[in-house]
């Protein structure tokens, strides 16, 4: 338990002439929940999207448990234990609910099985869980694409979660959710994290999220990582709440 | 919420179905039994249906084929060519399903790398393909006149021709109950329902860890292997195979049948393949010439007016909302 | 080896010119069907049908004015005006009362109404024609031969297969590429087909736009099939064959390229000719070949563009 479970090595990506990676190196320890700030463009969705192989970085290099992931397709990565959830909830819009998380749960434990049905009752019991522990169970039979964007993104999450990742990378779960119960879902979504002992590596744009929930912040700024460190610490440098999250720090005190 | 062609709008409780089924079969047998020439065209519209389920499979995942015909081409050529040498019906169906599967599966790894209307196309190319080499290859196939099938004995008896056509009706209703039951529990499995997330959240699956390309891939083995079985069935029944099954407007009439019936059950594509081959009939009858048109028509107006099919328009009267 | 040129030489020039003049027509069908496809995102599988109608229409209609003792020169008039009968009455006539009902619908049902139109067309061409053969070739024989001349040989071949066809393909080639990019008009389909909400959001009437590009390919089609008409007998079918043809050439090309589709209706137009003097039972094999080996390169056809999906 001792070294990184991620570990990123001067990871470089540029798209046309934007840096969207100029040199990234981040190490995710076992066990924690590091918080990624900074303002829109700076990178933080391609550094998802290359940990997960949706896109291959021009250099550097990924290991995950210390064996090198890069080049390896999205599902090959997912199978070794790296989940993900999407700033646009990606569910299967003509499914229910319930199929959705039972779906991931096939995908992980048999999806080959062409005559015994889906919804199997061990398999329907787990997909329940799994949506009664995102309070999502009363939607269980609702189609997907009928859901409110805050259930939408439980529902989303609640996938990668079926998959029982031991690390899991979520790209701004808390936007779209409407502002009064943003804090019980981050609640909820951090209890359940906790519970799962999932490693969670999350985009976040509310800093009272940020500043409750997070072990440790990295701050992205134009492909590189400007700070990182425990909240209190990086939220309170006046350099980053400056230049990054663009407010001064008198409003902020 | 309305209903599309690769969504169904409506459940009907699987009690209905099933009861629709029965009644269904009881219906057919008894025309079968009723009227005789009705009991090729059943017979050719129940092997036709089981093509038509396999072009169910595909459009469940958003993709149509327009070339599928070439597999049921692939199974009545397999009758036609092996039946000289070996002309043991109940072994000839098996293998002509096994030999479309084989190509279902060669294709299936090329085509299943495409989507939408690369998808279609390529399976059209491919079909032509297969269509010009059997009109071409005359020594072969002998061309546009094609292949007649003869002497053909059921586990190892020759039947006079009035119980031959009820075997083939009996063989043929057995394998749509067969195939219409995998079918249904196949769209009901995991397989099944990824299959359906490949048309709304394709890069969902790869981020579950599943191949997209493999669910695809398994599908369209299966509706080869459909298609390879239907094609046996028809080659048997009319006892004449021509390279016309392999033409594209062919590949057309089956997914004009998938839409006709409805893609909401596995019931669909037989009401589907019923309907289309009791209209071309009668339409042939009172009007020669413009039989074609007159499915045109049919088309059009189901497509324009009742986009769930007849089985829709089925559900839509016994079913309940989901 | 000298034996071999001269005996086979010969063959294979004239393969290079009929391939010519095959890609010619097919190009005139192809770039109609792309079109189309730019503005409406509907593969017009009927595409075909109105190739089969101009044919017959302006066979019909040269027969006609020869037998009112018109000299044959009429018979360019016929094509002409046959093409743009065809085009400009069944275009709209399908556009406004069928494909206006299922933009936006899914892919699937789309296809069908185009292939329920397929099924019409040709009935209503059975109908109007019978099944019998028709050939009405007074424009080629009237532009005569040319001896091309082939190494120390030469080689007669039509003129109106020389120079015509080809030539009004480079026109329509020519002439798309300065519309589409110079004019107006031309601008506005090319914003509808680049992003049809933005366009309407700056006030193109799209409906108009639509109507427009699918007349005129629909011309375009006739006007294929109206100049194939003097060099081969029509007979029930040629829709079908056409279309998937045109449907090969326009996957190997990549959806939506005009430029792209001249050449790989050369490519393939030259693959067939050249296969009916190397292995005749292949010829109808070749475009499909093609087509199947360029996807399996290039999944987006030869000058496509990947479409990148959004995470």
């Amino acid at each position: 338990m001792s070294g990184p479970l991620l570990s990123a090595r001067g990871l470089r990506l540029a798209f046309g002439g934007v840096k969207a990676a100029d040199g990234i190196d981040l190490d995710v320890m076992p066990g924690e929940f590091l918080a990624i700030i900074g303002p829109n463009g700076a990178g933080k969705t391609t550094f998802i999207n290359m940990t997960t192989g949706y896109l291959k970085p021009q250099g550097g290099s990924i290991a995950y448990d210390g064996e090198p992931i890069l080049g390896l397709a999205p599902r090959a990565i997912v199978r070794r234990g790296i989940g993900r959830s999407f700033q646009l909830p990606q569910l299967f819009a003509e499914h229910t609910v319930l199929e959705n998380a039972a779906l991931a749960i096939a995908a992980r434990s048999g999806l080959w099985s062409p005559l015994t049905p889906l919804l199997r009752p061990a398999w329907r019991a787990e997909a329940m869980a799994v949506l009664e522990r995102f309070g999502l169970a009363p939607l269980a039979e609702a189609r997907a694409d009928a859901l409110n964007e805050g259930a939408r993104k439980l529902a989303d999450i609640a996938m990668a979660v079926a998959l029982q990742p031991r690390l899991i990378l979520m790209d701004e779960p808390t936007s779209g959710v409407a502002a009064a119960e943003k804090m019980s879902v981050v609640e909820t979504l951090v209890r359940v994290l906790r519970e799962a002992k999932v490693t969670a590596v999350f985009v976040e744009h509310d800093m009272e999220v940020v500043e409750r929930f997070a072990d440790r912040v990295a701050v992205w700024n134009q492909g590189r990582i400007a700070a990182l460190g425990p909240p209190q610490q990086v939220l309170n440098d006046p350099a980053v709440l400056r230049d990054v999250i663009g407010i001064e720090p008198a409003h902020h005190a | 919420m309305s209903g599309t062609v690769t969504a169904p709008a409506r459940r009907v409780a699987p009690i209905g179905e099933a009861l629709l089924a029965l009644l269904g079969i009881a219906a057919v047998i008894l025309a079968a039994w009723a009227v005789p020439w009705l009991k090729f065209i059943l017979t050719v519209a129940l092997a036709k249906g089981i093509a038509v389920l396999g072009i169910l499979l595909l459009l469940r995942a958003g993709q149509v084929s327009f070339g599928h015909s070439m597999f049921l081409a692939i199974g009545a050529y397999t009758v036609a060519f092996l039946a000289p040498a070996l002309p043991e019906a109940l072994l000839l169906l098996p293998l002509g399903a096994a030999i479309a599967g084989l190509f279902g599966l060669v294709i299936g790894l090329f085509v299943v790398r495409y989507r939408d209307i690369f998808f279609g196309m390529l399976n059209l190319a491919l079909s032509m393909v297969l269509y010009s080499l059997l009109e071409k290859l005359y020594s072969l196939t002998k061309g546009t006149d094609g292949i007649r099938v003869s002497g053909l004995r059921f586990a190892g008896i020759t039947p006079d021709l009035a119980t031959q056509e009820w075997v083939m009706f009996g063989l043929a209703l057995g394998l749509a109950i067969l195939f219409g039951l995998l079918v249904r529990a196949y769209l009901g499995s995991p397989m099944g329902r990824a299959l359906a997330g490949i048309k709304t959240r394709e890069t969902r699956l790869e981020f579950m860890g599943v191949s997209a390309r493999r669910v695809l891939l398994a599908a369209y083995v299966l509706s080869a292997v459909m298609g390879g079985v239907a094609g046996t069935l028809v080659a048997m029944t009319s006892r004449h195979v021509t390279p016309q099954l392999a033409y594209w407007t062919s590949s057309g009439e089956l997914v004009f049948i998938a839409v006709l019936g409805g893609a909401g059950s596995a019931l669909g594509p037989f009401l589907g393949a019923a309907a289309f081959e009791l209209v071309r009939v009668y339409a042939a009858a009172a009007v020669a010439d413009a039989w074609q048109m007159i499915l045109g028509a049919v088309l059009l107006l189901v497509i324009l007016f009742a986009p769930g099919g007849l089985w829709g328009m089925l559900a839509g009267r016994l079913g309940r909302r989901p | 080896m000298g034996a071999w040129f001269s005996e086979n030489g010969l063959l294979i020039g004239l393969a290079l010119l009929d391939g010519l003049a095959n890609a010619a027509l097919i190009f005139m069908v192809a770039v109609g069907l792309n079109l189309v496809f730019g503005v409406l995102r509907i593969v017009n599988v009927a595409h075909g049908s109105l190739f089969a109608i101009g044919a017959y229409a302006a066979a019909s209609l040269g027969l006609f004015l020869a037998s009112l003792g018109l000299p044959p020169a009429f018979g360019f008039a016929a094509l002409v005006v046959a093409a743009a009968l065809v085009g400009g009455l069944l275009g709209p006539l399908i556009e406004r009362l069928v494909l206006r009902r299922i933009y936006g619908q899914e892919e699937v049902l789309q296809l069908l109404v185009t292939f329920a139109l397929f099924m019409i067309l040709e009935d209503v061409q059975k109908l109007v024609w019978g099944v019998q053969p028709i050939l009405q070739d007074a424009p080629m024989k009237l532009l005569g031969t040319v001896e091309v001349p082939f190494g120390e040989d030469t080689i007669p071949f039509t003129a109106y297969q020389l120079f015509l066809l080809p030539g009004v393909a480079l026109a329509t080639l020519v002439g798309l590429a300065w519309f589409l990019r110079r004019t107006l008009t031309g601008r506005v389909i090319v914003a509808v087909t680049t992003d049809k909400e933005a366009a309407m959001a700056m006030g193109i009437d799209a409906a108009k736009v639509t109507l427009l590009t699918f007349t005129f390919g629909a011309a375009l089609a006739a006007l294929g099939g109206a100049l194939a008409s003097p060099t081969t007998s029509l007979v029930p079918g040629i829709g079908a064959q056409t279309i998937v043809l045109s449907f090969a050439v326009v996957a190997t090309a990549g959806l939506g390229q005009i430029e792209g589709a001249a050449i790989s209706a050369l490519m393939i137009g030259l693959g067939r000719s050249i296969a009916v003097y190397l292995a005749p039972e292949f010829e109808v094999v070749v475009p499909y070949l093609i087509m199947v080996a360029v996807l399996l390169v290039r999944p987006q056809g030869l000058f496509g563009v990947l479409e990148t999906r959004r995470v």
